[in-house]
């Protein structure tokens, strides 16, 4: 099977396009996750294609469905975190032992095709439709509840998967090298992170309002709060470590004023949902969480980063184009769980929508009361990256589990869970969806 | 020292005007608008025919800054910390470009201050533009 990527006509890109056409017609009713690691070990049964087969077998039994009813997969076949495969390097042997190959030698090592999927999963016999939806979880999931609404597929499987090798993030291939092509020197010559960008915007915006980065902090202490209540997440997992306001406060800086504690931890891992449509849905194991609308950001910034400026028009237009697909609106949102690597943009998500009342300049003093799971103004439960490790998944994970009552000790209790919003990544280029417990 | 640069054919004008120590930035003559980073069309009117190179008076404003502490890039390492400055045009105050601020303290770097555009070499001899201080904010 030979997958066409998504079309830009299935992501809701534009303003005016009104109430989504299939607004609690498509209902997640499985979840899947794989364990986490930190870098491959080299292992077959702990490669990036071995996880994604245990989080799509998870999701499926977890549904209750049996796996000859799917019909349907939407996946994004790049898996790195920012690490690449040796040129050169040999496959392990026990790799192509253990599963069927396809033509890409890369292929469940460093790549993840539809085709090697099904070529491992011959209990996916009816799958009719694939998707290829780069290059985050949001976009899979625009994809396949658009797949799912359209009647491309009827009982769809949504992946992401991720996959981490040796090595510094972003230390090797070009930033290694003595030269740079022209088009990319214009803005890479000057060695910048990839947290540059965030931490210019955060500090305009600290400028603009009088804030301070230690106003992140309580932000970060609940993110990794949250993240250690994830069973399946990696510091749940491998460091169970809170991060206190001291620790962050302290940390080395990476691009000041961005500090090691603004980044994330590239981790492997891999999730995957079940959707089906809301008929379908109710006859299901799990309770079906429905999904009332979505959008997404395809903005670009005029020249080289993006200004704050053009971060607060554009989550302002997100929220707009969100809210009308959904038919809801700020004051409909139980909790919140848009992204969050890097930490510093996560209060512009939370100003452009308008969580809590908020408007642009009030994100860091919204961190400054109760944003507990158990206190009125929920921030981020899930804990996201921060919490569990760079996957850009944990969100949407969360809002599925919170609004079906089995987020476990993560499980808010200052609100009732009935709509929430997930979405990323960045401010500017995103994809966004509003979660509920009902499908009205 | 900054990496060397191979142009490609989208930015051999940029980089020879560099190299002549001329400054010059892509312009598209069907909307009279700069554009920076290059691309093959217009950001504005995705015209590909009206693209061409504006010379540029080599003027601008810092408008914000991080200071870079852990970079990726293996040549800079040892240079660390240093100023990341983002320059903004004193003909389009929507064009950026970055500067090192060669001469400016790290973490001192005086915001909203005029800057003046200078070359400098890289590690295989292309020049790049920087930008030096030359006053204060008005």
């Amino acid at each position: 099977m030979k997958p066409n990527y998504a079309p830009a006509s299935m992501y809701r890109a534009d303003e005016g396009l009104g109430l989504w056409e299939h607004r609690g017609q498509v209902a997640a009713v499985g979840i899947g996750h794989s364990p986490t690691a930190r870098r491959w070990d080299g292992r077959p049964e702990t490669s990036v294609g071995a996880i994604s087969l245990l989080a799509l077998r998870r999701a499926i039994e977890d549904a209750g469905v049996e796996p000859a009813e799917i019909d349907g997969l939407v996946l994004d076949p790049s898996t790195t975190t920012g690490a690449h495969w040796p040129k050169g390097r040999p496959i392990p042997e026990a790799m192509l032992a253990n599963f069927a190959a396809t033509d890409d030698p890369l292929d469940g090592v460093a790549r993840l095709s539809a085709d090697w999927i099904l070529k491992n999963m011959p209990e996916l016999d009816g799958v009719r439709f694939a998707m290829y939806a780069p290059t985050c979880m949001t976009n899979a999931i625009c994809v396949a509840a658009q797949a799912v609404g359209d009647g491309l597929a009827h009982t769809c499987l949504v992946l992401k998967a991720w996959h981490n090798f040796a090595g510094r993030y972003g230390q090797g291939g070009a930033n290694a090298g003595d030269a740079l092509p022209g088009n990319v020197a214009i803005r890479a010559l000057w060695g910048t992170p990839a947290c540059y960008g965030t931490a210019l915007q955060f500090a305009e915006y600290c400028r603009k309002y009088g804030k301070r980065h230690e106003m992140m902090a309580p932000f970060i202490e609940n993110s990794r709060r949250n993240g250690l209540l994830f069973p399946e997440g990696y510091w749940a997992q491998h460091r169970p470590e809170a991060i206190t306001a001291a620790d962050y406060n302290a940390a080395r800086w990476i691009a000041k004023p961005a500090n090691l504690f603004d980044n994330d931890l590239p981790i492997m891992a891999a999730a995957a949902y079940l959707f089906t449509t809301a008929e379908r849905a109710r006859h299901l194991r799990q309770k079906p969480v429905y999904i009332l609308g979505h959008t997404s950001s395809r903005t670009r910034a005029r020249s080289l980063t993006p200004t704050l400026d053009e971060v607060e028009a554009d989550t302002a237009r997100t929220a707009r184009k969100l809210y009308e697909s959904a038919g809801i609106g700020a004051a409909d949102l139980s909790f919140e769980n848009t992204y969050d690597g890097f930490t510093q943009f996560h209060h512009f998500h939370l100003e452009g929508l308008g969580y809590r009342g908020l408007k642009f300049g009030e994100g860091l003093d919204l961190y400054q009361t109760d944003i507990s799971i158990s206190g009125p103004n929920p921030v981020q439960p899930s804990g996201g990256n921060i919490g569990s490790g760079r996957t850009r998944f944990w969100m949407h994970t969360d809002c599925i589990q919170q609004l079906q009552g089995r987020a476990g000790r993560r499980q808010v209790t200052g609100v009732k869970p009935e709509v929430a919003v997930s979405g990323g990544p960045m401010p500017l280029g995103g994809d966004f969806m509003v979660w509920s417990a009902t499908p009205d | 020292m900054k990496q060397g640069v191979a142009p490609d054919d989208l930015t051999r004008p940029f980089w020879e005007a560099a190299n002549a120590g001329r400054l010059v930035i892509q312009h598209c003559t069907a909307c009279d608008r700069l554009q920076h980073p290059p691309s093959r069309r217009c950001g504005e009117c995705r015209s590909d025919a009206a693209l061409g190179w504006r010379q540029m008076s080599g003027r601008g404003t810092i408008q914000n800054y991080a200071v870079v502490h852990d970079s990726p890039v293996r040549l800079l390492q040892s240079e660390q910390p240093f100023n990341v400055a983002v320059i903004t045009l004193a003909e389009d105050a929507g064009i950026q470009l970055y500067s090192h601020l060669p001469g400016t303290p790290v973490d001192e770097v005086p915001l909203g201050s005029a800057v003046e555009v200078i070359f400098e070499a890289t590690a295989n001899g292309q020049r790049v533009p920087e930008w030096r201080v030359v006053g204060t904010k008005p």
